[in-house]
Formats: structure tokens, sequence, C-alpha cells
């Protein structure tokens, strides 16, 4: 139920993002995710591509500190308060998220969360226990 | 620790006292030999006013001038010898890295002195006749080969001259020949320590037992590793051509200061900057005189190394200072709002964070009337944190153990990997953009 999901260090630059897409491109690597948290000096990008070790080799060769972290794809219901129906059950299991960010499935239109819990094991135990739909990582790769 | 004898116990353990006097007496002696027979020391003096007479204390060294490398190139490559060459023995040379080299000389007198204080560090660092000593330092011009070779064989053990180089066969010889003590840089103990590994070699299959390592500046981490991969016990000494070559001091077995050979060589400690004496507990450039060489007599020679010198005396009865390891070259001093910085002190801090050291480089500006200092580190996969939260803390982390250690706020900055200017695959450390006044 885990996503692999990649994180790039990267500094504040001009060019910095459009020389790491390029390469991931020239490898035949497609971006299924994608979120970029920054401060003034640098920021931390996240990625859920296609082929994992690949981007993780291609990325590394060209010199980019990256590590691989867990994260989960939550499928969340299109309408007002999905969100909230999702992140209640975790609020009252005591569950803290990391950090989040959403995209939009093509072929149903739904919205895909993707979440970094503290703890991942607890929090995919309380999503399962409250029936909420957490995207195969295959499945996600896919997309 | 392993157990060790002295060598020379009569000027090792010479009672201080004692001590002071004979270097009086011998630094009276050298001056007037550079002042009668190296003409441009004499000319040195006359600029200062000073001439062999005024020095009546040991303190009274302080009235000398000063000498530093750029005099002994100015002396290519025989001026500063005081004695005719047919007195010389032998000749070495500084490898010319940084300019000209510089030429030294010894006659039949100094080498005996050069061979007797190298036996004196090799005796307190464990070495007996009984060893079988491996020399992996290069044989020719550097003094390492040589001068370790001719100390191992006075000590009476069996020596292996078998130069720099060629790895593979270097452990061979080992294995084959049973080498119990090695000679090298630290740097080539750790990469003899890998390949060792990397050979899938067990630890029965080396008998090496001690081990001496010099030319270089090196951290107790690292001698934790050699000590680790190698299966030996590391000792530090140090030395350098201008002065004699390896010999002026070495660790003892407690592995706590190196024992400076006082009878031969006079230290004191400056601030690189004043040119101010520093007490013993702070970090000061050594500087060295010569007290009986003959060849080429050295007053005050700056040697831009910086160290400082350990309190107390040693559980292993030796009397002469314990000098630490180095810790910098006064070539690499800043002086940022006031306070002296060396490279080598951020780089203690970043090991210390996770126990890996990262690429980093200091870059010193000027805001206004202020200095600045910026940290710049290399975000390796080893620092790296996917949460931000932990990049943040991390940058805190540091910023606040620098402040500590230097004195002074300097700014960390995060930044990619191989983002920081690299020269030769060394890596350019400092970056001083103020305005030159």
């Amino acid at each position: 139920m885990k996503v692999r999901q990649l994180s790039i260090f990267m500094e504040n630059r001009a060019g910095r993002l459009a020389e790491i897409m390029q390469s991931l491109g020239d490898a035949g690597i497609n971006i299924r995710a994608l979120s970029l948290a920054d401060t003034s000096d640098f920021g931390i990008l996240r990625l859920i591509v296609s082929q994992v070790d690949k981007a993780l080799e291609v990325l590394r060769k060209a010199g980019h500190t990256v590590s691989l972290t867990d994260v989960v794809a939550v499928e969340v219901p299109d309408h007002p308060g999905g969100l909230a129906s999702v992140l209640t059950p975790l609020r009252e299991a005591g569950v803290n998220v990391e950090y989040m960010y959403a995209f939009v499935e093509k072929a149903t239109d739904k919205a895909v969360v993707i979440f970094r819990f503290e703890e991942t094991e607890a929090a995919l135990k309380v999503l399962a226990g409250a029936r909420i739909s957490v995207l195969p990582a295959e499945t996600v790769y896919k997309l | 620790m392993i157990p060790s004898a002295i060598w020379d116990p009569e000027f090792e353990c010479m009672h201080v006292d004692a001590l002071r006097e004979l270097q009086l007496e011998r630094l009276r002696k050298v001056v007037r030999r550079a002042w009668g027979h190296v003409p441009y020391y004499r000319q040195k003096m006359q600029v200062v006013g000073v001439t062999p007479s005024d020095i009546k204390t040991l303190e009274d060294i302080r009235k000398l001038p000063f000498t530093t490398k750029d005099d002994l190139r100015l002396c290519y490559p025989y001026e500063a010898f005081a004695v005719p060459l047919e007195k010389v023995v032998r000749i070495h040379a500084s490898s010319g890295t940084t300019g000209k080299s510089t030429v030294v000389g010894y006659t039949r007198k100094d080498m005996e002195v050069w061979t007797n204080v190298v036996a004196r560090f090799l005796v307190a660092g464990g070495l007996t006749s009984k060893d079988i000593v491996h020399i992996a330092f290069s044989y020719g011009l550097f003094t390492g080969g040589f001068g370790l070779h001719y100390g191992a064989e006075r000590v009476g053990a069996s020596v292996i001259p078998v130069s720099a180089g060629r790895s593979e066969r270097q452990i061979q010889i080992m294995r084959d020949f049973g080498s119990t003590a090695l000679v090298c840089t630290p740097s080539y103990a750790v990469y003899l320590g890998e390949l060792v590994q990397g050979m899938g070699l067990k630890p029965g299959d080396l008998k090496l037992r001690v081990g001496f390592f010099g030319a270089e500046a090196w951290s107790n981490r690292v001698r934790e590793e050699i000590q680790a991969k190698l299966g030996l016990f590391a000792t530090d000494n140090y030395g350098l051509s201008e002065i004699i070559g390896p010999g002026v001091a070495g660790e003892c077995v407690h592995q706590n200061g190196m024992h400076i050979s006082e009878d031969h060589f006079y230290p004191e400690r400056i601030d690189p900057d004043t040119c101010e004496p520093v007490g013993p507990d702070r970090r000061g450039e050594l500087v060295l005189t010569t007290l009986t060489k003959e060849a080429i007599p050295l007053i005050r020679y700056r040697t831009r190394d910086i160290c400082m010198l350990m309190p107390g005396t040693c559980p292993c009865g030796r009397t002469g200072a314990r000098m630490s390891k180095i810790t910098g070259r006064s070539d690499d001093m800043l002086i940022i709002r006031g306070a002296n910085i060396y490279p080598s002190q951020v780089e203690e801090v970043l090991l210390d964070v996770k126990g890996t050291l990262p690429h980093y480089q200091l870059v010193v500006s000027r805001e206004g009337a202020l200095d600045r200092l910026e940290v710049r580190v290399e975000v390796s996969e080893e620092f790296f944190a996917d949460e931000m939260k932990k990049l943040n803390e991390l940058d805190r982390q540091i910023e606040h153990k620098l402040e500590n250690v230097l004195g002074i706020r300097a700014s960390v900055k995060l930044v990619e990997p191989r983002t920081i200017e690299r020269s030769e695959g060394k890596a350019k450390r400092v970056l001083d953009l103020r305005p030159k006044e």
C-alpha cells in the first residue's frame, strides 16, 4: 500500500527545476505527482514517478541528493467535505500528517491525496478501519 | 595502551630546570654560529639591532627575528648553510608545490641527531628491536622515508624499505614478510585498511602491531579508523624538513600529545597575526629554533602549523612539552570581526554533526562595516532529510555549534552537491570576498 516517493534536495536557483525535469524526461520517466516545499534558500522536490528505481539512478548519476520516502495515496471523494472525511478519523486516532499534496486522477476525475505520516503503519490501520480507499502503489505509478 | 620503553632517558626525562639550562647554553651557541657563518642571518639580526651577546636568557629569544620559508627560498640552494659543503653528508629538499623548493643539508652529527630523535618516538610508540618495520613513505628528497628508515634501524628493528606506491604489493609484502610495524601517511594507512578489507583478508593474516603515521594532519577519528581496520596501535609524529624532518615530536603510548625533543628543538607559540606569544591552552603557530643543528641552524622558524601545548606532565615520565595534533595552518587563518578563525574548526563542527565530513566552504564578505561569515555545506544523502523541519533543524544545529566553537555568529547555507568549486580534486575551503585594503 505504501508508495515510494523520491525526495530531491534543491537550491533555490533559476533553472534548477527545469534541469531535473529534463534529465528525467530524457530517460523516458513520467511524473505522476509533484510537490515543492521551499524556504528562501533551499527546497525539497517530491516526486511520484513511473519508474522509481530508474529515476533514482538517473538523478544520482546527475549528482543530485535523493532519498526515498514511503508515502500513502488516498482516493478522496470528490464532494464538499471529502478531504475532511479522510482527515477526521486520522485526527481522532492521533495520527500526525507530516505533509500532503493533491492531484486529480485523469480517468475518474477523482482527487488523489499523497500523505506522508509520522507513522505510516499506524496510519494505514486507521484508514483501513475507516474504510477509506488507499491506492495500491502499482496503480499510482501507472496513473 | 601497549608496553613501551624510553630510548634516551637522560634527555627525554631530563629535569625541567636542567633542560632550560641546556637549552639556553645551546641557544647562545647556535645564535653565535648563525651570526658568524650565515651572512643572511647576520643581516637580519643587524636590521633589528640585535647581536649574539644580547641573548642572556631563554626569553631573550624574542629579540631575534623570525625565519620563514621565503627566507629559505631566497637562500636557494646553499646560502643558508653554516658549514662548507664538504662537511655535508646528506641533502634533502621539500616539495616545491607552493614555489621554489627549500634545500636542507645535514652534517654527520646532524644525521646522528636525526636518527636519534626518530628512534625516540619509535620507541615511545612501542617499537622494539624485534619488530619488522614496513616503510611505505617514499624514499627520495622527501625526508620521511630515510628519516624513519635510519631511526628504526638504530632501534634494531628489521627494516623493509618498501617505499610508496603499488598498494596491493604492499599488502602482499606485509603478509609474506610478517611486517609488525607500519610507517606511512595516515591517509595512506586508511587506504591500505580499506584495501585489506576489500581483499577479504582476515585479521590474523597480517601481523601488524604498531603504526607510526605522520607528514599530514589527522584527527583522532582517523586514528580509530586506522586502528580498527589494520589492527594496530597508531601514534602520531611531527616534523618538517626545514627543522630536521620527522623526529621533531612524537606521541608516546598514551596517545595524548606529541613530545617535543626540546633538547634539540626549542618551541615557541605565537599569534600569527600579532606575532606575540600565546598561552599554552590557546591555539597558536608553532615556532621552532634548532638548538644543535650544524648544517642549517634555523632560528625562530615559523612552521605555519597551528597547535596547542598540552598542560601537565605525561604519565610516561618524559618531560618535553607535548604539542597537540596540528589543527590548521596559519596561512589559512581568517580574522573575522576580530576573531581568529581556522577552517579546521568548522571542519570539526561539521564532522561532529553526522560523523562524516561534507564538502564545505567558508565565505567571508563585508556588509557595511561588518564582516559576515557564511558556511556553505553540501547536502549529501547522509545530511538530507525529506522533511523541511529536519533540514531547518540541521541548519540551526550547525549554526549553534559554530557559534560555540568560533565565538562569532556564522550563517549556514545548505547547498546542492558539487556546487562548491574544486581545484585538483580538493575543495576550495575559503572564499574571502572582502575588499582588500
